[in-house]
């Protein structure tokens, strides 16, 4: 039935590709990509490793530092400062922005290359319910190891250890200020307290991450968490920090890598911790390990995650029906991830004819890439670029709550506008060997007959492929 | 009046922006009789003077702007303030360089953008009244040499039609969609209820043009700098037209209008710094077709109104108060039809004095520029 195919295809994969042939059975098809999934294929193995990217901001901001420190010393020798010297921080700033870029074109070519699409949608989800933002620049070259290394390995395993491996990456930890978050009563703070504090720079507690853990990460917005949840929370996650970026003082009191999320028991709040009721007896790095744990495995948790994939692979308006099957799936598995994906392929309500939801940037951007099988963006923008102008820039939603994942968030004017602009780019770019009247049958075969006699209809063979990706039935899947 | 378009290649680069000038009708090679340039920043959409130029000395302002009142703006007077996106603006205003005119309108008095901007750019005293533009019955005035017009948009806006050539150029961060790909997908999302309605609004915004509020600013910053490459060259632009779109805040102002702002702060500010020193020599007015609802709307927004503000700016702008206007308050009594500020002062004024002095023409000589109202 070529409905559930497209379904397969487009709603749980990341659109066809002209060969593409799911078996007689889509659901066995999708079911069978959750064990061939692989979390490091080859076109991710050649992205430097977290010692090289962090290395990178370690450059960047000792030669901001030294930069700093010459001009001061140029100005004290009464010569004007040097005019040209304005511009140093953003030539160092390219290296870190390479290494996104680099990034952002791996993620896009495994999103095209992918043998799992059904997975590979997974990750990009994953990354979002999980959102870092590279607004900041020490989470710019960590932007992508966080999806490859911490998402990617963990997505197939149990919700607990996901969680802990994205909320202890060092991305979220620098981008939630968790590594700058030190215990009021920790060694740290009590040695430099003194003095620090004369000087207005107290060391203090940061909730930041304590704070979206609840909120967005595990059990979500108004379930019933208290202020004194969050501050306990942020207390026991204290220590939690990155290695290699402290300076000074600090720096010496973190062991570890560089790059690596470690606990620095220097900088831990001692005591036992209550959280939701509980208490968490001392127990330095694990005791933050045991409150995510049952975090993890709270019935509030289970609703939240079930809703947000509910969401993301049915319709905007979750089924309740849906979303109850999913989140039983999730309590009685103990939070198997693989158990939770079975539920969702299993929803009936997710094999409901008809487009339940209208493509983002990204989707619309990897489906048209891998319809018309170019293997880079038109033109000489690459993923990142793309991303930007379409209005998704990659790894960058600004916020932790990520993007937005509903028809509103995307469906604009002018986003529509710059989305038929693009179209017609690929399209140009396309070998005009390209027939849109087969290709239509073959990647949008459900689409209905005004859109398939409007590509018949057009003047030139790239003119009917524009027409084709900006379909509405290829705006939605 | 003939339009050509230059191609955005041929406008890359130093060397090829003077090549590409010489393609300007009726200057190319020609030595510039004086080096006064003009230039009209259009606020399509109609921009929302009482939050561009708040009168925070008026008592009932920020009960009826609510989420809107601004307390950060930035004070230029006693009475007056400007938003807080305009900061580069704002030093203007200290050197002399910027002046405002607030409760100001053209003659049209609806509420509909087309018509509102057909009066702003005919200079006609009805909608559809007159068709040339009022700087295109401009440029006959000037000396032969400095005739030469250029609109920053897709075809000639109809405040520069005339019977003096004007080239175009249009800007786009992407290659344009063609009209036929338009038409046609026009035609395809007809039938669907989501789509339909954006794509009616996309094209709307498309014609409106001009996204100087995108990418924090730096588009409009990016317009000024090009603006000013086109206008430096001995033989570039004399008179020059910058569109601008997307003032239309029906909803959630606060954040879009700074963003606009921003962008319109950076366009200044480039269009100053890459003029160098022809700024001295440069008017540049801005104005929209009318202002806004005097009170906040139900969507965080303000709906179409009457009277707005206008701004001159330059480095040889005549002596004068930073904001010039007949305040006529906002208490429910004194606005019109009890929604919108009352017009107080004419945009064609303003217009036609600023231009008498920069030109050193005798205003009476401007008099074909405007149509007299009844």
């Amino acid at each position: 039935m070529a409905g559930e195919k497209s379904i397969a295809l487009d709603r749980f994969g990341l659109g066809a590709r002209p060969g593409d042939k799911p078996d007689a059975d889509p659901r066995g098809w999708l079911t069978a990509q959750l064990a061939r999934f692989a979390a490091r294929p080859p076109v991710l193995a050649a992205q430097p490793g977290r010692p090289e990217l962090v290395a990178l901001f370690r450059d960047y901001r000792e030669q901001v530092s030294e930069m700093r420190r010459q001009r001061r010393q140029t100005q004290a020798d009464g010569t004007p400062p040097d005019d040209p010297l304005k511009d140093v921080p953003q030539m160092l700033r390219r290296g870190l922005r390479e290494a996104y870029v680099g990034a952002t074109n791996a993620r896009l070519a495994s999103a095209l290359q992918t043998a799992t699409p059904f997975p590979e949608r997974l990750v990009h989800f994953w990354a979002n319910h999980f959102a870092i933002s590279a607004d900041k620049l020490p989470v710019i070259p960590l932007a992508g190891n966080y999806e490859f290394e911490a998402i990617r390995p963990n997505m197939m395993g149990s919700f607990e250890d996901l969680l802990a491996a994205a909320v202890l990456h060092p991305a979220m930890l620098l981008y939630l200020d968790q590594a700058q978050s030190i215990g009021p009563g920790s060694p740290l703070a009590r040695r430099v307290g003194g003095m620090a504090g004369r000087m207005g720079r107290k060391p203090g507690l940061n909730e930041n991450l304590g704070r979206e853990v609840l909120e967005l990460h595990t059990l979500g917005a108004r379930t019933g968490y208290s202020q004194a949840d969050v501050t306990e929370l942020a207390r026991a996650l204290t220590g939690w920090t990155v290695a290699g970026y402290g300076q000074g003082r600090t720096a010496r009191l973190i062991a570890g890598d560089p790059g690596d999320g470690v606990f620095a028991p220097a900088l831990h709040e001692p005591g036992a911790r209550t959280m939701l009721g509980k208490r968490y007896p001392e127990g330095g790095a694990e005791q933050a390990r045991g409150m995510l744990r049952d975090l993890a495995r709270h019935p509030a948790t289970a609703r939240h995650i079930a809703t947000k994939l509910a969401r993301h692979f049915i319709a905007d308006t979750p089924p309740p029906a849906a979303v109850a099957r999913i989140e039983q799936a999730f309590l009685s598995s103990n939070g198997d991830l693989p158990s939770v994906y079975r539920a969702l392929i299993a929803a009936p309500e997710a094999w409901a004819p008809g487009s339940g939801k209208f493509r983002t940037p990204w989707d619309w951007t990897v489906a048209s890439l891998r319809a018309t099988g170019l293997a880079q963006p038109p033109g000489r923008q690459a993923a990142a670029g793309l991303l930007q102008q379409l209005g998704q820039p990659i790894w960058r939603p600004g916020s932790p709550a990520g993007w937005g994942d509903t028809a509103p968030d995307w469906a604009g004017p002018g986003a529509l506008m710059t989305r038929v602009e693009v179209a017609q780019q690929i399209a140009s770019r396309v070998n005009d060997g390209v027939d849109a009247r087969t290709l239509v049958t073959s990647v949008l075969p459900d689409a209905g007959v005004e859109t398939k006699q409007a590509i018949a209809r057009s003047e030139s063979p790239a003119l009917g492929l524009a027409m084709m990706l900006s379909a509405p039935e290829f705006l939605r899947r | 009046m003939t339009s050509l378009p230059l191609s955005r290649r041929g406008l890359l680069g130093a060397a090829a922006v003077t090549g590409a000038m010489t393609l300007l009708p009726g200057i190319a090679w020609a030595a510039a009789a004086t080096a006064k340039r003009f230039v009209f920043i259009i606020q399509r959409g109609a921009a929302d003077g009482l939050a561009v130029l708040p009168p925070l000395g008026d008592p009932v302002l920020a009960g009826l702007r609510g989420q809107l009142f601004d307390p950060d703006a930035i004070k230029l007077d006693g009475f007056y303030g400007l938003h807080p996106a305009l900061a580069q603006t704002a030093g203007l205003f200290r050197s002399g360089e910027a002046r405002a005119f607030h409760a100001v309108a053209t003659a049209y008095r609806d509420r509909s953008h087309f018509d509102g901007q057909n009066v702003l750019e005919s200079g006609g005293a009805t909608p559809y009244a007159v068709k040339t533009g009022w700087m295109g019955r401009l440029l006959p005035l000037l000396p032969t040499q400095d005739q030469s017009a250029l609109a920053l948009a897709p075809a000639v806006p109809l405040a520069l039609r005339g019977d003096r050539p004007v080239a175009t150029y249009a800007p786009n961060r992407l290659p344009q969609a063609s009209d036929d790909l338009l038409l046609r997908v026009g035609a395809l999302y007809d039938a669907d209820p989501q789509l339909a309605p954006l794509w009616a609004e996309a094209l709307k915004t498309k014609q409106l043009a001009g996204d100087i509020g995108g990418n924090g600013g730096r588009n409009g910053g990016e317009l000024g700098k090009l603006a000013a490459s086109l206008l430096v060259p001995a033989d570039g632009a004399r008179v020059m037209m910058i569109e601008t779109g997307g003032w239309d805040t029906h909803s959630a102002q606060k954040a879009r209008l700074a963003a606009q702002l921003r962008g319109l702060d950076a366009l200044v500010a480039e269009l100053k710094a890459g003029l160098g020193p022809a700024w001295q020599d440069t008017l540049v007015m801005v104005a929209t077709e009318f202002g806004r609802t005097a009170a906040v709307n139900g969507t965080g927004g303000t709906d179409h109104g009457t009277a707005s503000a206008a701004f001159l700016l330059g480095g040889a702008l005549a002596k004068g108060k930073p904001v010039a206007g007949d305040w006529p308050g906002l208490a429910s009594g004194s606005l019109r039809e009890g929604r919108d500020l009352e017009a107080t002062g004419r945009i064609e004024d303003i217009a036609t004095e600023a231009l008498a002095a920069h030109f050193a023409l005798a205003p009476s000589r401007l008099s074909p520029l405007f149509v007299p109202r009844a």
